[in-house]
Protein backbone atom coordinates (compact mmCIF):
# COMPACT_ATOMS: atom_id res chain seq x y z
CA UNK A 1 0.00 0.00 0.00
CA UNK A 2 1.26 3.57 -1.13
CA UNK A 3 1.86 6.06 1.63
CA UNK A 4 -1.16 8.81 0.80
CA UNK A 5 0.55 11.83 0.08
CA UNK A 6 -0.51 15.02 2.27
CA UNK A 7 -3.12 16.55 -0.54
CA UNK A 8 -4.75 13.58 -0.60
CA UNK A 9 -4.62 13.20 3.00
CA UNK A 10 -6.31 16.63 2.97
CA UNK A 11 -9.28 16.10 0.45
CA UNK A 12 -9.84 12.80 0.61
CA UNK A 13 -11.88 12.60 3.23
CA UNK A 14 -14.11 15.73 1.77
CA UNK A 15 -15.92 13.93 -0.70
CA UNK A 16 -14.46 10.16 -1.31
CA UNK A 17 -14.00 9.27 2.66
CA UNK A 18 -16.25 11.38 3.97
CA UNK A 19 -16.78 11.26 7.71
CA UNK A 20 -20.34 11.34 7.62
CA UNK A 21 -21.69 9.77 4.49
CA UNK A 22 -19.16 7.09 4.18
CA UNK A 23 -17.90 6.67 7.83
CA UNK A 24 -21.48 7.69 8.92
CA UNK A 25 -19.28 9.47 11.98
CA UNK A 26 -20.55 12.48 14.26
CA UNK A 27 -24.07 12.30 12.85
CA UNK A 28 -25.62 13.18 16.20
CA UNK A 29 -24.16 17.20 15.84
CA UNK A 30 -24.88 16.96 12.69
CA UNK A 31 -28.77 16.73 13.56
CA UNK A 32 -28.23 19.26 16.95
CA UNK A 33 -27.20 22.25 15.35
CA UNK A 34 -28.02 22.41 11.81
CA UNK A 35 -30.75 24.76 12.01
CA UNK A 36 -29.20 27.50 11.92
CA UNK A 37 -26.71 28.38 8.94
CA UNK A 38 -24.39 30.88 11.99
CA UNK A 39 -24.52 27.57 14.43
CA UNK A 40 -23.31 24.97 12.06
CA UNK A 41 -21.04 26.98 11.00
CA UNK A 42 -19.62 27.86 14.55
CA UNK A 43 -19.74 23.90 15.43
CA UNK A 44 -17.75 23.03 12.36
CA UNK A 45 -14.94 25.20 12.84
CA UNK A 46 -14.84 24.15 16.97
CA UNK A 47 -15.12 20.71 15.46
CA UNK A 48 -12.41 21.16 12.87
CA UNK A 49 -9.65 22.52 15.16
CA UNK A 50 -10.43 20.17 17.54
CA UNK A 51 -9.78 16.86 15.31
CA UNK A 52 -6.74 18.60 13.91
CA UNK A 53 -5.30 19.52 17.12
CA UNK A 54 -6.13 15.77 19.19
CA UNK A 55 -4.75 13.95 16.46
CA UNK A 56 -1.69 16.33 15.84
CA UNK A 57 -1.13 15.52 19.87
CA UNK A 58 -2.14 12.34 19.86
CA UNK A 59 0.40 11.54 16.72
CA UNK A 60 3.22 13.34 18.59
CA UNK A 61 2.34 11.17 21.42
CA UNK A 62 1.42 8.11 19.55
CA UNK A 63 5.10 6.44 20.64
CA UNK A 64 5.05 6.91 24.37
CA UNK A 65 0.93 5.79 24.70
CA UNK A 66 0.56 2.45 26.53
CA UNK A 67 -2.14 0.22 24.85
CA UNK A 68 -3.54 -0.63 27.60
CA UNK A 69 -4.67 3.20 28.18
CA UNK A 70 -4.76 4.51 24.63
CA UNK A 71 -8.40 5.53 24.39
CA UNK A 72 -8.62 7.51 27.55
CA UNK A 73 -5.32 9.25 26.78
CA UNK A 74 -7.00 10.50 23.39
CA UNK A 75 -10.43 11.14 25.81
CA UNK A 76 -8.26 13.51 27.63
CA UNK A 77 -6.76 15.53 25.34
CA UNK A 78 -9.97 15.84 23.03
CA UNK A 79 -11.88 16.73 26.53
CA UNK A 80 -8.95 19.38 27.04
CA UNK A 81 -9.58 20.82 23.64
CA UNK A 82 -13.35 21.00 23.54
CA UNK A 83 -12.75 22.84 27.16
CA UNK A 84 -10.91 25.08 26.23
CA UNK A 85 -12.85 26.06 22.77
CA UNK A 86 -15.85 26.08 25.11
CA UNK A 87 -14.02 28.67 27.31
CA UNK A 88 -13.14 30.60 24.41
CA UNK A 89 -16.44 30.91 22.77
CA UNK A 90 -18.04 31.86 25.88
CA UNK A 91 -15.29 34.70 26.33
CA UNK A 92 -15.82 35.83 22.84
CA UNK A 93 -18.53 34.38 20.98
CA UNK A 94 -20.60 34.90 23.63
CA UNK A 95 -24.39 35.27 22.03
CA UNK A 96 -23.14 32.13 19.39
CA UNK A 97 -22.25 29.91 22.47
CA UNK A 98 -25.52 30.44 24.45
CA UNK A 99 -27.14 29.32 21.19
CA UNK A 100 -24.67 26.01 20.84
CA UNK A 101 -25.12 25.15 24.54
CA UNK A 102 -24.45 21.79 25.42
CA UNK A 103 -23.26 20.63 21.92
CA UNK A 104 -19.74 22.73 22.06
CA UNK A 105 -19.31 19.76 25.43
CA UNK A 106 -20.62 16.58 23.27
CA UNK A 107 -17.80 17.63 20.70
CA UNK A 108 -16.30 14.53 23.05
CA UNK A 109 -18.38 12.42 22.40
CA UNK A 110 -18.39 13.20 18.40
CA UNK A 111 -17.02 10.20 16.64
CA UNK A 112 -15.53 11.74 14.19
CA UNK A 113 -12.73 13.25 16.74
CA UNK A 114 -12.10 10.00 18.32
CA UNK A 115 -12.39 7.68 15.19
CA UNK A 116 -9.58 10.05 13.17
CA UNK A 117 -7.38 9.38 16.36
CA UNK A 118 -7.59 6.31 17.13
CA UNK A 119 -8.03 5.44 13.03
CA UNK A 120 -5.15 7.35 11.61
CA UNK A 121 -3.21 9.16 14.14
CA UNK A 122 -2.01 6.24 16.61
CA UNK A 123 0.15 5.13 12.81
CA UNK A 124 0.83 8.58 11.45
CA UNK A 125 3.14 11.22 12.28
CA UNK A 126 1.98 14.16 14.01
CA UNK A 127 1.81 16.45 10.18
CA UNK A 128 0.20 13.65 8.74
CA UNK A 129 -2.50 13.42 11.52
CA UNK A 130 -3.19 17.64 11.58
CA UNK A 131 -3.92 17.50 7.82
CA UNK A 132 -6.20 14.40 8.08
CA UNK A 133 -8.25 16.18 11.31
CA UNK A 134 -8.56 19.20 8.95
CA UNK A 135 -9.49 17.06 6.12
CA UNK A 136 -11.89 15.23 8.15
CA UNK A 137 -13.60 18.32 9.76
CA UNK A 138 -13.58 20.15 6.19
CA UNK A 139 -15.57 16.92 5.15
CA UNK A 140 -17.61 17.46 8.00
CA UNK A 141 -18.17 20.81 7.65
CA UNK A 142 -19.48 20.63 3.94
CA UNK A 143 -21.91 17.83 4.80
CA UNK A 144 -23.46 20.30 8.15
CA UNK A 145 -23.24 23.35 5.89
CA UNK A 146 -25.19 21.68 3.29
CA UNK A 147 -27.91 20.38 5.70
CA UNK A 148 -27.97 24.08 7.54
CA UNK A 149 -28.23 25.34 4.19
CA UNK A 150 -31.42 23.84 3.25
CA UNK A 151 -33.16 23.30 7.01
CA UNK A 152 -32.40 27.43 7.62
CA UNK A 153 -34.29 28.43 4.02
CA UNK A 154 -36.83 26.24 3.97
CA UNK A 155 -37.40 25.92 7.88
CA UNK A 156 -36.75 29.41 8.72
CA UNK A 157 -37.05 31.47 5.20
CA UNK A 158 -33.27 33.08 5.90
CA UNK A 159 -29.45 32.38 5.29
CA UNK A 160 -27.17 33.36 8.12
CA UNK A 161 -30.86 34.92 9.51
CA UNK A 162 -30.81 37.48 6.89
CA UNK A 163 -34.49 36.67 5.33
CA UNK A 164 -34.61 35.21 1.67
CA UNK A 165 -38.37 33.99 1.67
CA UNK A 166 -40.71 36.23 2.75
CA UNK A 167 -42.64 34.71 5.91
CA UNK A 168 -46.63 34.31 6.08
CA UNK A 169 -45.91 35.29 9.73
CA UNK A 170 -44.23 38.30 8.66
CA UNK A 171 -46.37 39.49 5.77
CA UNK A 172 -44.49 37.51 3.15
CA UNK A 173 -46.09 34.16 0.77
CA UNK A 174 -44.01 31.55 2.24
CA UNK A 175 -44.98 29.32 4.82
CA UNK A 176 -41.78 27.81 6.44
CA UNK A 177 -41.78 24.06 6.86
CA UNK A 178 -42.02 23.32 10.40
CA UNK A 179 -40.56 19.63 10.04
CA UNK A 180 -37.27 21.22 8.73
CA UNK A 181 -36.64 22.69 12.12
CA UNK A 182 -36.83 19.44 14.01
CA UNK A 183 -34.40 16.71 14.23
CA UNK A 184 -36.16 13.92 11.69
CA UNK A 185 -35.41 16.25 9.17
CA UNK A 186 -31.53 16.09 9.41
CA UNK A 187 -31.89 12.24 9.08
CA UNK A 188 -33.58 12.58 6.19
CA UNK A 189 -31.16 15.54 4.51
CA UNK A 190 -28.29 13.41 5.53
CA UNK A 191 -29.91 9.71 4.34
CA UNK A 192 -30.77 11.30 1.03
CA UNK A 193 -27.30 13.10 1.07
CA UNK A 194 -25.96 9.54 1.32
CA UNK A 195 -28.50 7.98 -1.48
CA UNK A 196 -26.31 10.47 -3.91
CA UNK A 197 -22.91 10.37 -3.12
CA UNK A 198 -23.23 6.76 -3.50
CA UNK A 199 -25.04 6.79 -6.53
CA UNK A 200 -22.65 8.68 -8.00
CA UNK A 201 -19.76 6.44 -6.20
CA UNK A 202 -20.93 3.21 -6.36
CA UNK A 203 -17.42 1.96 -5.28
CA UNK A 204 -18.70 3.57 -1.49
CA UNK A 205 -21.55 0.99 -1.52
CA UNK A 206 -21.04 -1.50 0.97
CA UNK A 207 -21.96 -4.92 0.24
CA UNK A 208 -25.09 -6.62 1.75
CA UNK B 1 10.46 3.44 22.03
CA UNK B 2 10.24 -0.24 22.00
CA UNK B 3 6.49 -1.81 22.95
CA UNK B 4 7.55 -3.75 25.88
CA UNK B 5 8.93 -0.80 27.52
CA UNK B 6 5.77 1.26 26.40
CA UNK B 7 3.77 -0.88 27.83
CA UNK B 8 5.39 -1.47 31.15
CA UNK B 9 3.36 -0.38 34.32
CA UNK B 10 6.42 2.54 35.25
CA UNK B 11 5.90 4.30 31.79
CA UNK B 12 1.66 3.47 31.99
CA UNK B 13 1.36 5.68 35.22
CA UNK B 14 4.44 7.92 33.73
CA UNK B 15 2.19 8.42 30.88
CA UNK B 16 -1.24 8.74 32.63
CA UNK B 17 0.74 11.59 35.07
CA UNK B 18 2.24 13.73 32.49
CA UNK B 19 -0.84 14.07 30.58
CA UNK B 20 -2.68 14.84 33.58
CA UNK B 21 -0.64 17.48 34.87
CA UNK B 22 -0.02 19.09 31.50
CA UNK B 23 -3.82 18.77 30.15
CA UNK B 24 -5.12 20.38 33.69
CA UNK B 25 -2.96 23.26 33.40
CA UNK B 26 -4.38 24.21 29.84
CA UNK B 27 -7.46 23.79 30.85
CA UNK B 28 -7.07 25.94 34.16
CA UNK B 29 -4.94 28.47 32.49
CA UNK B 30 -7.72 29.06 29.97
CA UNK B 31 -10.48 29.18 32.50
CA UNK B 32 -8.83 31.70 34.86
CA UNK B 33 -7.58 33.80 32.00
CA UNK B 34 -10.96 34.18 30.31
CA UNK B 35 -12.78 34.41 33.23
CA UNK B 36 -13.25 38.29 33.37
CA UNK B 37 -14.14 38.39 30.08
CA UNK B 38 -17.01 35.91 30.26
CA UNK B 39 -18.34 37.66 33.14
CA UNK B 40 -18.13 40.42 31.50
CA UNK B 41 -20.30 39.11 28.58
CA UNK B 42 -22.43 37.55 30.86
CA UNK B 43 -23.50 41.03 32.68
CA UNK B 44 -23.75 42.53 29.86
CA UNK B 45 -25.93 39.97 27.83
CA UNK B 46 -28.70 40.53 31.55
CA UNK B 47 -28.66 43.81 30.94
CA UNK B 48 -28.85 44.19 27.31
CA UNK B 49 -32.15 41.64 28.34
CA UNK B 50 -33.46 44.49 30.91
CA UNK B 51 -32.91 47.14 28.40
CA UNK B 52 -34.94 45.14 26.00
CA UNK B 53 -37.49 44.36 28.11
CA UNK B 54 -38.19 47.89 28.85
CA UNK B 55 -37.98 49.11 24.95
CA UNK B 56 -35.40 51.19 25.98
CA UNK B 57 -33.72 50.25 23.02
CA UNK B 58 -36.07 51.11 20.06
CA UNK B 59 -35.47 53.93 17.94
CA UNK B 60 -31.70 53.85 17.26
CA UNK B 61 -31.33 49.88 16.54
CA UNK B 62 -29.26 48.09 18.45
CA UNK B 63 -27.75 49.51 21.74
CA UNK B 64 -24.06 49.29 21.66
CA UNK B 65 -22.17 47.45 24.87
CA UNK B 66 -21.66 50.84 26.35
CA UNK B 67 -24.88 52.91 25.95
CA UNK B 68 -26.47 49.50 27.80
CA UNK B 69 -24.21 49.67 30.65
CA UNK B 70 -23.75 53.70 30.96
CA UNK B 71 -28.02 52.94 31.51
CA UNK B 72 -26.98 51.15 34.40
CA UNK B 73 -24.58 53.80 35.74
CA UNK B 74 -26.08 56.59 35.49
CA UNK B 75 -29.12 56.03 37.10
CA UNK B 76 -31.98 55.44 34.31
CA UNK B 77 -32.01 51.98 35.52
CA UNK B 78 -31.78 51.07 38.75
CA UNK B 79 -31.68 47.25 40.50
CA UNK B 80 -33.06 46.69 43.30
CA UNK B 81 -33.34 43.53 45.51
CA UNK B 82 -37.06 42.98 46.74
CA UNK B 83 -38.46 40.24 49.27
CA UNK B 84 -41.15 38.53 47.64
CA UNK B 85 -43.29 37.73 50.68
CA UNK B 86 -43.49 41.49 52.11
CA UNK B 87 -42.95 43.37 48.87
CA UNK B 88 -40.05 45.40 50.81
CA UNK B 89 -37.41 46.46 49.47
CA UNK B 90 -34.16 44.38 51.09
CA UNK B 91 -32.08 46.97 52.94
CA UNK B 92 -30.07 44.07 54.41
CA UNK B 93 -26.42 44.71 52.58
CA UNK B 94 -25.51 40.82 53.34
CA UNK B 95 -28.25 39.98 50.83
CA UNK B 96 -28.95 42.90 48.72
CA UNK B 97 -24.90 43.70 47.26
CA UNK B 98 -24.33 43.51 43.89
CA UNK B 99 -23.44 39.73 43.68
CA UNK B 100 -26.43 38.63 44.89
CA UNK B 101 -27.26 35.93 42.36
CA UNK B 102 -30.86 35.12 42.20
CA UNK B 103 -30.45 31.67 41.12
CA UNK B 104 -28.29 30.48 43.30
CA UNK B 105 -30.49 31.93 45.94
CA UNK B 106 -33.31 29.88 44.39
CA UNK B 107 -31.08 26.46 45.18
CA UNK B 108 -30.48 27.61 48.57
CA UNK B 109 -32.49 26.17 51.19
CA UNK B 110 -32.09 28.85 53.55
CA UNK B 111 -32.82 31.54 50.97
CA UNK B 112 -35.77 29.65 48.57
CA UNK B 113 -39.65 29.06 49.13
CA UNK B 114 -42.04 26.66 48.01
CA UNK B 115 -44.18 27.61 45.28
CA UNK B 116 -47.55 25.94 45.78
CA UNK B 117 -47.94 23.28 43.29
CA UNK B 118 -51.71 22.95 43.29
CA UNK B 119 -52.35 26.39 42.33
CA UNK B 120 -49.30 26.92 39.91
CA UNK B 121 -47.98 24.56 37.97
CA UNK B 122 -44.87 26.17 35.94
CA UNK B 123 -42.93 22.96 36.91
CA UNK B 124 -40.62 24.80 38.79
CA UNK B 125 -40.80 23.51 43.10
CA UNK B 126 -39.28 26.30 44.95
CA UNK B 127 -38.29 29.92 44.19
CA UNK B 128 -36.36 32.57 45.56
CA UNK B 129 -37.34 34.42 48.74
CA UNK B 130 -35.38 37.49 47.56
CA UNK B 131 -35.01 38.84 43.61
CA UNK B 132 -33.39 41.67 41.69
CA UNK B 133 -35.74 44.18 40.23
CA UNK B 134 -35.00 46.90 38.42
CA UNK B 135 -36.70 50.26 38.55
CA UNK B 136 -36.82 52.45 35.42
CA UNK B 137 -37.11 56.63 35.86
CA UNK B 138 -37.32 59.81 34.46
CA UNK B 139 -35.10 62.39 34.55
CA UNK B 140 -37.57 63.67 37.08
CA UNK B 141 -37.13 60.45 39.36
CA UNK B 142 -40.89 59.48 38.04
CA UNK B 143 -41.14 55.79 37.96
CA UNK B 144 -41.65 55.23 34.61
CA UNK B 145 -41.24 51.34 34.57
CA UNK B 146 -40.53 48.58 36.74
CA UNK B 147 -38.82 45.11 34.90
CA UNK B 148 -39.34 42.01 37.02
CA UNK B 149 -37.89 38.55 35.91
CA UNK B 150 -39.76 35.76 35.51
CA UNK B 151 -39.32 32.02 34.74
CA UNK B 152 -40.76 29.31 34.32
CA UNK B 153 -40.71 25.78 32.26
CA UNK B 154 -41.36 25.35 28.70
CA UNK B 155 -41.51 22.38 26.39
CA UNK B 156 -37.73 21.61 26.77
CA UNK B 157 -36.42 23.73 28.93
CA UNK B 158 -36.56 26.38 32.21
CA UNK B 159 -37.65 30.00 30.05
CA UNK B 160 -35.89 32.74 31.76
CA UNK B 161 -36.85 36.72 30.97
CA UNK B 162 -38.29 39.66 32.04
CA UNK B 163 -41.36 41.53 32.28
CA UNK B 164 -41.76 45.58 31.86
CA UNK B 165 -44.78 47.33 33.70
CA UNK B 166 -45.69 51.07 33.33
CA UNK B 167 -45.55 53.28 35.49
CA UNK B 168 -49.40 52.55 36.29
CA UNK B 169 -48.17 49.25 37.24
CA UNK B 170 -51.08 48.23 35.18
CA UNK B 171 -50.15 47.96 32.23
CA UNK B 172 -47.18 45.69 30.01
CA UNK B 173 -44.48 47.36 28.26
CA UNK B 174 -42.59 44.34 27.19
CA UNK B 175 -41.88 40.94 27.43
CA UNK B 176 -38.61 39.12 26.66
CA UNK B 177 -36.78 35.74 26.87
CA UNK B 178 -32.73 35.69 27.30
CA UNK B 179 -32.63 32.35 27.96
CA UNK B 180 -34.51 29.14 26.91
CA UNK B 181 -33.96 25.80 24.89
CA UNK B 182 -37.09 25.82 23.12
CA UNK B 183 -37.61 24.52 19.56
CA UNK B 184 -36.36 26.66 16.95
CA UNK B 185 -38.51 27.92 14.74
CA UNK B 186 -41.65 26.72 17.30
CA UNK B 187 -41.74 27.25 20.48
CA UNK B 188 -38.49 29.20 19.82
CA UNK B 189 -40.72 32.12 18.28
CA UNK B 190 -40.72 33.28 21.92
CA UNK B 191 -38.09 35.55 20.72
CA UNK B 192 -39.79 36.81 17.52
CA UNK B 193 -40.55 40.29 17.52
CA UNK B 194 -43.65 40.83 16.01
CA UNK B 195 -44.87 37.81 18.89
CA UNK B 196 -42.99 40.01 21.71
CA UNK B 197 -44.25 43.29 20.32
CA UNK B 198 -48.08 42.28 21.41
CA UNK B 199 -47.08 41.98 24.85
CA UNK B 200 -47.26 45.80 24.60
CA UNK B 201 -50.36 47.67 25.98
CA UNK B 202 -51.60 44.36 27.93
CA UNK B 203 -53.70 44.74 30.96
CA UNK B 204 -53.10 42.61 33.63
CA UNK B 205 -55.73 42.69 35.76
CA UNK B 206 -59.81 42.71 34.57
CA UNK B 207 -61.93 45.34 36.67
CA UNK B 208 -61.18 47.62 38.47
CA UNK B 209 -60.73 48.38 42.61
CA UNK B 210 -60.71 45.14 44.97
CA UNK B 211 -61.83 42.64 42.99
CA UNK B 212 -60.18 42.90 39.61
CA UNK B 213 -58.87 39.65 38.70
CA UNK B 214 -56.03 38.34 36.86
CA UNK B 215 -56.45 38.04 33.25
CA UNK B 216 -53.22 38.61 31.06
CA UNK B 217 -51.70 35.53 29.60
CA UNK B 218 -51.69 33.90 26.21
CA UNK B 219 -55.11 32.59 24.24
CA UNK B 220 -54.68 29.14 22.57
CA UNK B 221 -54.34 30.21 19.11
CA UNK B 222 -55.61 33.88 18.11
CA UNK B 223 -56.78 35.94 21.30
CA UNK B 224 -60.23 36.85 20.84
CA UNK B 225 -61.73 40.31 20.76
CA UNK B 226 -62.97 39.71 24.45
CA UNK B 227 -59.77 38.55 25.43
CA UNK B 228 -57.42 41.13 23.28
CA UNK B 229 -56.88 43.83 26.31
CA UNK B 230 -55.47 41.32 28.26
CA UNK B 231 -53.99 38.63 25.99
CA UNK B 232 -51.37 37.30 23.19
CA UNK B 233 -52.15 34.49 20.65
CA UNK B 234 -51.12 31.48 21.38
CA UNK B 235 -47.80 30.58 18.93
CA UNK B 236 -48.67 28.20 16.64
CA UNK B 237 -47.01 24.47 16.75
CA UNK B 238 -45.73 25.11 20.41
CA UNK B 239 -48.61 24.66 23.06
CA UNK B 240 -46.56 23.16 25.92
CA UNK B 241 -44.04 26.36 25.04
CA UNK B 242 -47.61 28.79 24.87
CA UNK B 243 -48.85 27.07 28.32
CA UNK B 244 -45.79 27.42 29.57
CA UNK B 245 -45.50 31.30 29.26
CA UNK B 246 -49.20 31.32 30.15
CA UNK B 247 -48.56 29.73 33.62
CA UNK B 248 -45.45 31.58 34.22
CA UNK B 249 -46.68 34.83 33.65
CA UNK B 250 -49.97 34.10 35.57
CA UNK B 251 -48.13 33.08 39.09
CA UNK B 252 -45.13 35.84 39.06
CA UNK B 253 -48.24 38.28 39.00
CA UNK B 254 -50.09 36.81 41.66
CA UNK B 255 -50.13 37.41 45.40
CA UNK B 256 -47.74 34.45 45.96
CA UNK B 257 -45.36 36.06 43.43
CA UNK B 258 -44.58 39.98 42.88
CA UNK B 259 -48.33 40.94 43.97
CA UNK B 260 -47.41 42.17 47.08
CA UNK B 261 -44.29 44.42 45.83
CA UNK B 262 -46.96 45.94 43.10
CA UNK B 263 -49.38 46.56 45.63
CA UNK B 264 -47.02 48.28 47.96
CA UNK B 265 -45.28 50.20 44.93
CA UNK B 266 -49.17 51.57 44.07
CA UNK B 267 -49.49 52.25 47.64
CA UNK B 268 -46.63 54.89 47.55
CA UNK B 269 -48.02 56.16 44.47
CA UNK B 270 -51.28 56.76 46.29
CA UNK B 271 -53.17 54.41 44.26
CA UNK B 272 -54.95 51.78 46.01
CA UNK B 273 -57.22 49.96 43.28
CA UNK B 274 -54.44 47.87 41.63
CA UNK B 275 -55.41 44.43 43.30
CA UNK B 276 -53.65 41.38 43.18
CA UNK B 277 -56.40 38.79 43.19
CA UNK B 278 -55.09 35.17 41.60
Amino acid sequence: MLAPTPKQVLIDPVVNNNPITLQVLGVCSALAVTTQLSTALVMCIAVTLVTAFSSAAIAALRNYIPSSIRMIVQMVVIASLVIVVDQILKAYFFPISKTMSVFVGLIITNCIVMGRAEGFAMKNTAWMSFLDGIGNGLGYSAVLMLVAFVRELFGSGSLFGFPILAKVTEGGWYMPNGLLLLSPSAFFLIGILIWIVRTLKPSQVEEA
Amino acid sequence: MLPEQRDSITNTFLVTLVLCVVCSLLVSTAAVALKDMQGKNKLLDRQKNIVEAAGLSTGSGELNAKEITDMFTDGTIEPKVVDLQTGEYVTDTAIASDSFDERKAAKDESMNAVIDASKFRIGIEKREKYTWVYLVKDKQGELKQVILPIYGKGLWSTMYGFVALNGDLKTISGLTYYEHGETPGLGGEVDNPKWKKQWHGKQVWRGESTDAMLAVGVAKGIATTENLPYMVDGLSGATITSRGVDRMIKYWFSSDAFGPYIENLAAQKGDSHVSTNP
